[in-house]
C-alpha cells in the first residue's frame, strides 16, 4: 500500500508487519483531502486569487443586502436605547425572551468553528484544513452578534462595563457567585482567544498573500499584518507547538462556554431549567448547530468559487456525520429530560416538561424536535449527503430548529412557572423582530468582508496536508 | 569569512524528501547559523534540522499560571476583602463558586502568552529580514523549498558552501545581501 493511498500525519506506519499480516485489514485507501492532485501553487493560486480579483457583482449585491439587513439592528438597537428596555416584548413572567434565545443561538453557532479548528485538530482529522478558516471566521462573526444581546438587554447599556469586574462610583464589585458573571468571563474569553487562534492561523496566509500583492496598500497592509512571517523553519517548529497549544487551550474552553451558558439556566430553580444535563445537552447543541451554520456558508462558497477541489464530498460527508451525531444527541437530551422528569416525580418539573410539549408553546415544541432530531436523520443516506442542495436545506432547517431550542427552554418555563396567578405569554415585538434578523445582516456582512480581504483557505495547512507535502510520499520513487 | 555585506547563500531544493536530506546533512556538517524556508511545515524537518523542542510551552504555563492565580485573587479581593457580600448566606470566599472564572482566566492569559512566547521566540514582528531580498523570495510562500546559510556561521566559507549546497542538491544557488 503506498504512502499516498494510506496518508498519514508523520508517514510511519503504526502496525508492525507480523500483526498487519494476521489480521488482514481491508484494504481501504483514505479519501483524497485534494482531489485533482494539485500542485502547491495551484492551491496558492486558487486561494489567493479570490481575494486579488475583481470584486464580483454577486460581492456588492450580497453585500448592499447584509448592509440593508444590518440596519434593522441599528434602528432595533436604537430605538430601544432612546426608549427604554420596555420596548422589548419582555414582561413579567418572561423577563428572559428573544434577547437570551438570540444571544444562545448565536453563540451555540461558534462552537463548530472551534470544534473544527480545535479538537479535530488535537485529533489530527487532516479533513478539516479547508474548512478550519472560515469556520473560525463564522465562531467570530458570530459571537460578535450574540454578544449584542446581553450589551443591550442591561438596558441602560453605558453602563455594560458593570459587567467587567471594574472599579464604579459604586464601590461595590460583581458577584462571583452568579453564573451570570461567570458568563461574561466565558463569552469574553472565548472571543478573544477565538480572534488570537485565528489570527495565528492566518499568519503565513498573510505573508503569501503579501508577497502576490501588486499595490502599495495591499503590500503595506497585508505586510504589517503578516508582521514579516518568512516561512523559516526554526518559526515554523515554534510557530506549530504554539498552534497545537492553542487547540489545546480551545478545546477546553469551547467546552466550557456552553456549559456556563446553560448554567445561567441550570443554577437557577425554574422548573425545566433546574437540570443537570444542560451542559453536555447545550455543549452537543452548539456543535450540531454550528455545524448546521457551516454547512449553509460553505456549500454556497464552494459552488461560487469552484472550490470543488478543495472542499471535497468527503468534507461534506464528515460534516453531515458530526451533524447527525450531535442532532441525535439533541434528541437523546430531549428524550432524557422527560424520563429525569417523570423519574424525578417533582410535581412542576413534571408539569413543565408536559407543558413544553403539549401546552400553549407545543407549536415550538414540534418545530424543535422536527427540525433537529427527524431531519438530520436523513443524513444516514449518502444520496442525501451527496446532493448539496438538499444538504443545505437540511442545513437551515438545523439552524432553524436550534433557535426553536433555545425559545422552549426559555419562554416555555417562564410562561408558566410555579405560580398560575403569574403566568403568562410572551410574544415579540416589531422591536425584538427588527434587532434579531438585522443580526443576519450584520454576521453576513462581516462573513463577506472577510471573504474579500482575507484568504478564506488556510493554504499553508492544506499544503501541509497533501501527499506531495509529505517526504514519504517521493520514497517510493514515484511523484 | 566572507565580507560585511554578504549575508549568506541560499539553495532551493526540488521537494520536500530533497529538502529533509538536505537539512540533515547541513546539520550533519556541523553548521549552526542556517534555516530551511518553507511555504508550509514540513514534518519531521525539526528533527531533519536538529532543532530542540520549542520552548512555547514555558510561557503558556506561566500565562496560565497567572491567569489562575488572578481569578482566584480577584474572587477573593473582590467579593471577600473589600467589599464583603451577603449573597444567600453563602460563605464570602470558596475556591468552588469563582471556579469558572479562574478556569477562563488561566486559559485567557495562557492563550494570550502562548501568542506572546511565539512571536518573541520567533522574534517577530519583524520590518524586514536579508532573505526576504532573495530572488524568487515569493515564492518561499507558495511553492519553493529553500536552504539559507548565514555567512556569520564558522563554518561558513563562500566558495566551499556554495559547492557544498551545490553538492547536496541545491539549485538556484545564490548570494543575499544584507
Amino acid at each position: 500500500m503506498a504512502f499516498s493511498d494510506q496518508f498519514s500525519l508523520d508517514g510511519k506506519a503504526a502496525v508492525s508487519p507480523e500483526v498487519l499480516a494476521e489480521v488482514k485489514p481491508a484494504h481501504k485507501p483514505r479519501p483524497k483531502l485534494v482531489e485533482n492532485d494539485r500542485s502547491f501553487s495551484w492551491i496558492t493560486n486558487k486561494v489567493c486569487g479570490i481575494v486579488e480579483e475583481k470584486t464580483p457583482t454577486w460581492w456588492w449585491v450580497a453585500f448592499s443586502c447584509a448592509v440593508f439587513l444590518a440596519s434593522f439592528t441599528a434602528i432595533g438597537l436604537t430605538y430601544l436605547v432612546t426608549t427604554g428596555v420596555g420596548v422589548w416584548g419582555l414582561a413579567n413572567p418572561i423577563n428572559w425572551g428573544w434577547a437570551i434565545v438570540n444571544f444562545v443561538f448565536w453563540i451555540g453557532i461558534g462552537h463548530a468553528g472551534t470544534l473544527i479548528s480545535a479538537i479535530l485538530c488535537l485529533l489530527k482529522q487532516p479533513w478539516r484544513t479547508t474548512i478550519n478558516r472560515a469556520a473560525e471566521a463564522m465562531t467570530i462573526f458570530a459571537v460578535a452578534c450574540a454578544g449584542i444581546f446581553p450589551v443591550f438587554h442591561v438596558g441602560r447599556v453605558w453602563f455594560a462595563w458593570w459587567l467587567f469586574p471594574l472599579p464604579n462610583a459604586n464601590a461595590i464589585w460583581p458577584n462571583f457567585r452568579s453564573p451570570l458573571l461567570w458568563d461574561v468571563f466565558a463569552v469574553s474569553t472565548y472571543a478573544t482567544v477565538s480572534i488570537a487562534f485565528w489570527y495565528v492561523g492566518l499568519l503565513p496566509d498573510l505573508a503569501t498573500v503579501r508577497d502576490r500583492a501588486k499595490t502599495k496598500i495591499r503590500k503595506f497592509a497585508y505586510g504589517f499584518f503578516a508582521m514579516g512571517w518568512r516561512g523559516s523553519n526554526r518559526n515554523w517548529s515554534n510557530y506549530e507547538m504554539a498552534y497545537l497549544l492553542l487547540a489545546g487551550l480551545s478545546t477546553p474552553l469551547v467546552l466550557s462556554v456552553h456549559t456556563i451558558v446553560s448554567f445561567d439556566f441550570a443554577v437557577s430553580l425554574v422548573p425545566g431549567w433546574h437540570t443537570t444535563i444542560f451542559p453536555p445537552y447545550f455543549v452537543a447543541g452548539a456543535i450540531f448547530s454550528g455545524f448546521g451554520m457551516v454547512l449553509t456558508l460553505m456549500l454556497p462558497l464552494r459552488a461560487i468559487y469552484g472550490l470543488h477541489d478543495l472542499i471535497t464530498q468527503h468534507h461534506i460527508d464528515c460534516m453531515c456525520k458530526i451533524t447527525l451525531a450531535t442532532g441525535t444527541i439533541v434528541g437523546y437530551a430531549y428524550t432524557m429530560e422527560f424520563f429525569i422528569a417523570a423519574y424525578g416525580a417533582n410535581p412542576f418539573e413534571i408539569f413543565a416538561f408536559i407543558n413544553r410539549a403539549f401546552g400553549i408553546y407545543a407549536w415550538s415544541y414540534i418545530a424543535m424536535f422536527s427540525c433537529n432530531v427527524i431531519c438530520p436523520q436523513l443524513f444516514w443516506f449518502k444520496a442525501i449527503r451527496e446532493r448539496p442542495h438538499v444538504v443545505w436545506i437540511i442545513s437551515i432547517f438545523v439552524n432553524v430548529g436550534m433557535w426553536f431550542e433555545r425559545f422552549v427552554i426559555t419562554v416555555t418555563s417562564l410562561a408558566r412557572d410555579f405560580l398560575p396567578s403569574s403566568w403568562g405569554y410572551y410574544s415579540p415585538t416589531w422591536v425584538d423582530i427588527f434587532t434579531f434578523f438585522g443580526t443576519f445582516g450584520v454576521f453576513s456582512t462581516l462573513f463577506l468582508l472577510f471573504l474579500r480581504f482575507l484568504p478564506l483557505i488556510a493554504i499553508a495547512e492544506v499544503k501541509a496536508v497533501t501527499p506531495q507535502a509529505d517526504p514519504h510520499h517521493y520514497e517510493g520513487g514515484h511523484h | 569569512m566572507s565580507d560585511n555585506t554578504t549575508y549568506g547563500l541560499a539553495a532551493d531544493f526540488e521537494n520536500p524528501l530533497a529538502l529533509m536530506k538536505a537539512a540533515e546533512k547541513c546539520r550533519d556538517e556541523g553548521f549552526k547559523s542556517w534555516d530551511c524556508i518553507t511555504p508550509f511545515p514540513v514534518h519531521g524537518l525539526d528533527d531533519a534540522m536538529g532543532l530542540k523542542r520549542s520552548k512555547v510551552p514555558f510561557f503558556t504555563f506561566i500565562g496560565g499560571s497567572i491567569g489562575f492565580c488572578t481569578g482566584t485573587f480577584i474572587a477573593w479581593y473582590m467579593n471577600a476583602f473589600d467589599y464583603p457580600l451577603i449573597v444567600g448566606g453563602k460563605p464570602f470566599f470558596s475556591p468552588v463558586f469563582p471556579f469558572p472564572v479562574m478556569y477562563e482566566l488561566t486559559i485567557l492569559l495562557a492563550a494570550l502568552s502562548t501568542i506572546a512566547g511565539m512571536f518573541i521566540l520567533n522574534g517577530l514582528p519583524r520590518h524586514y529580514h536579508p532573505v526576504m531580498k532573495a530572488k524568487n523570495f515569493a515564492g518561499t510562500t507558495d511553492d519553493i523549498l529553500r536552504i539559507t546559510i548565514e555567512a556569520s556561521d564558522p563554518l561558513y566559507d563562500s566558495d566551499k558552501t556554495k559547492a557544498f549546497l551545490h553538492e547536496i542538491g541545491g539549485t538556484n544557488i545564490q548570494e543575499l545581501e544584507d
